[in-house]
């Protein structure tokens, strides 16, 4: 007789049930603040309107019409996209070369990259801020795009080296023994075999400069400021307006959460570096 | 045309040496297979042809010209791999043209090139698909085309038939041969296969441990191996060798004697031995014998059917002529 292995009890109705209690539990926050966000200032801290409210859409309507939201989302869009585009644009043939062409020093380069990700960015601020101004880079899309490709850089090229790693080396050397120069062999060879990988990089790399605050809070002022930076305008000193708070953030978050919905598996991929297939 | 030279070139990783000073010339139109076991340096020294490995010291000359500092793309070699190395992403078609589009060649010409090529690999059916739709043969072919239609300087084969099972690989190898018989073109062919190094080469070149151990056409390794290690290597079954008595009675540290080369009878003759396996092939026999008291095991080969069994006991008489002599270094006397 065959030895089949059994699926346990737990396995059957416990792990669903976990992954589901989970999942309701990182859901709730933004449920909440998406139910908030259409409630009025006064009806979002009154204990009796926790569910049942008349919603309004005054916070958005005042959002867009007193807050300039599409300034701050163009600037959004504007910085992400370039910042992503300009770190692929580095960090393709930089985790090419590290992959396919390794040197006795690549590990440690590829160590070193990472530990720039442990650097506390507190520690940097006054220079940064300083020097920023000094150079008249300060609330600039310039300034931005390149502080936003730099703190990211480092993961870019991590993932997509992990990626290109995985594309068998005589395939890359058949491409150079074909005749390819460098420039063919990444255009003709590598983005088409690794595409999945550049996608899931690309995706997470636009997620998290859209998400980025530290830096685009405290480097901008008007110019070239985010949604994260019309979050934190509205964090209002003179009291707390969550309806207003919250439909800001709604619509900050909003755009990021769809596309994150629309490319789950892509991102599932690229969270795992390639190890779910 | 192709004519490859290796002057005094070397490899070193780290601090292992693989490739100890070596000189090695491949004439124009020649077919030389490097030949050796695993690890003996063969594909490395394939590879630093091809441009794939930089060289530590030495120069390497293609058709005259120095060719050590040139990128492998502009080498004018094309490149078999063992695992075919075709591109997963393109169809037949976009692969056998890769080369010509990289040489931005007009389209036209590209289609035609390719055709011709597809046409003399049997492979006009599969042009549209796409590599992981294809059998083993079938992606080798396709390689294989790849490697033609850019007409090369010299053609680089690396194991290209490991991956084969044992049918198509005769299939294959007849195939190859053929292409060279047809080109004309150089081609240097890894293997450690010495059956294939036999039957496909003008010159072989037999390496140890980096070292070539001997260099020439596949009969003269045969009749004249230099050493211990080429006498052994090559011919299969493997040379019979041993050291002992029956070695000093003929001056020799060491003697070999191929199994084609040993007479056998069941009443006399010079040794005596037991049946251990008798492997009937039909056309051939192959005798293992033991208890000789010259080395564990005598392999003798004769040609058609003999009817013995385990345990006979059998008379073997070597051909006089036959038996290859060695010195106490292993070197041919």
């Amino acid at each position: 007789m065959a030895i089949v292995a059994k699926t346990s009890r737990f396995g059957k109705y416990g792990r669903p049930t976990l992954a589901w209690v989970v999942g309701l539990l990182f859901f709730f926050p933004i449920f909440w603040m998406v139910l908030t966000s259409f409630k009025t200032d006064a009806d979002a801290v009154k204990p009796e309107h926790l569910i049942f409210f008349k919603p309004t859409f005054d916070n958005y309507i005042n959002m867009t019409e007193n807050y300039d939201y599409w300034r701050f989302a163009k600037n959004s869009v504007i910085t992400a996209v370039m910042a992503t585009v300009f770190t692929l644009f580095v960090g393709i043939p930089c985790a090419y070369a590290m992959a396919f062409n390794p040197s006795r020093a690549t590990k440690d380069v590829l160590m070193w990259m990472l530990s720039t990700k442990m650097l506390p960015a507190a520690a940097v601020l006054y220079p940064m801020t300083f020097i920023t101004k000094t150079a008249g880079l300060f609330d600039t899309h310039f300034l931005i795009i390149l502080v936003l490709s730099l703190i990211n850089m480092p993961i870019v090229i991590w993932m997509l080296f992990t990626y290109f790693k995985e594309i068998p080396k005589d395939i890359i050397e058949a491409g150079q023994m074909d005749g390819a120069n460098t420039w063919g062999e990444i255009k003709e060879i590598l983005i088409p075999l690794a595409w999945g990988g550049i996608a899931s990089t690309a995706l997470l790399c636009f997620i998290f400069c859209w998400n980025e605050a530290y830096w685009t809070v405290r480097l901008t002022t008007t110019d070239a400021a985010t949604l994260s930076k019309l979050i934190e305008g509205n964090r209002a000193p003179e009291g707390l307006f969550f309806g207003r708070l919250s439909a800001v953030s709604a619509a900050a978050v909003g755009p990021i959460v769809v596309l994150g919905w629309f490319c789950q598996k892509q991102l599932v991929q690229g969270l795992t570096f390639g190890a779910v297939k | 045309m192709g004519r490859i030279v290796l002057k005094n070139v070397t490899k070193t990783f780290g601090e292992t040496q693989v490739i100890p000073p070596l000189d090695l010339t491949i004439e124009d139109g020649e077919f030389a297979v490097f030949v050796g076991p695993s690890g003996c340096g063969k594909s490395t020294l394939l590879r630093m042809i091809a441009g794939l490995e930089d060289l530590t010291s030495g120069a390497i000359e293609i058709e005259g010209e120095d060719a050590t500092e040139v990128p492998p793309a502009k080498r004018g070699l094309a490149m078999v791999f063992q695992s075919y190395a075709l591109y997963p992403h393109m169809s037949v078609r976009k692969n056998i043209g890769f080369p010509l589009r990289m040489a931005k060649m007009e389209q036209s010409e590209i289609d035609e090139r390719v055709e011709t090529a597809a046409k003399s690999l049997n492979l006009m059916d599969y042009l549209d698909r796409k590599p992981a739709d294809l059998s083993g043969g079938q992606r080798q072919r396709v390689a294989i085309g790849r490697a033609i239609v850019r007409e090369p300087e010299a053609f680089l084969f690396d194991e290209p038939l490991s991956n084969l099972d044992a049918a198509l690989r005769v299939g294959m190898r007849l195939e190859i041969g053929e292409l060279h018989e047809r080109l004309k073109t150089t081609m240097v062919y890894v293997t450690h296969d010495q059956v294939e190094a036999m039957t496909m080469a003008n010159k072989i070149v037999v390496l140890r441990a980096g070292v070539i151990e001997q260099v020439g056409s596949p009969l003269e390794l045969y009749h004249k191996p230099r050493n211990v290690f080429v006498a052994g290597f090559i011919g299969s079954p493997k040379m019979n060798i041993f050291s002992g008595p029956e070695a000093e009675k003929l001056d020799a540290a060491t003697i070999g004697i191929r199994p084609e080369h040993i007479g056998v009878s069941m009443t006399d003759g010079l040794w005596k031995g037991r049946v251990g396996v008798a492997e009937h092939l039909g056309s051939d026999t192959f005798i293992h014998v033991h208890d000789t008291g010259l080395a564990d095991m005598i392999t003798v080969r004769i040609t058609g059917d003999i009817a013995v069994k385990h345990g006979d006991t059998i008379y073997l008489t070597p051909q006089p002529d036959q038996i290859h002599k060695f010195d106490d270094e292993g070197l041919r006397n």
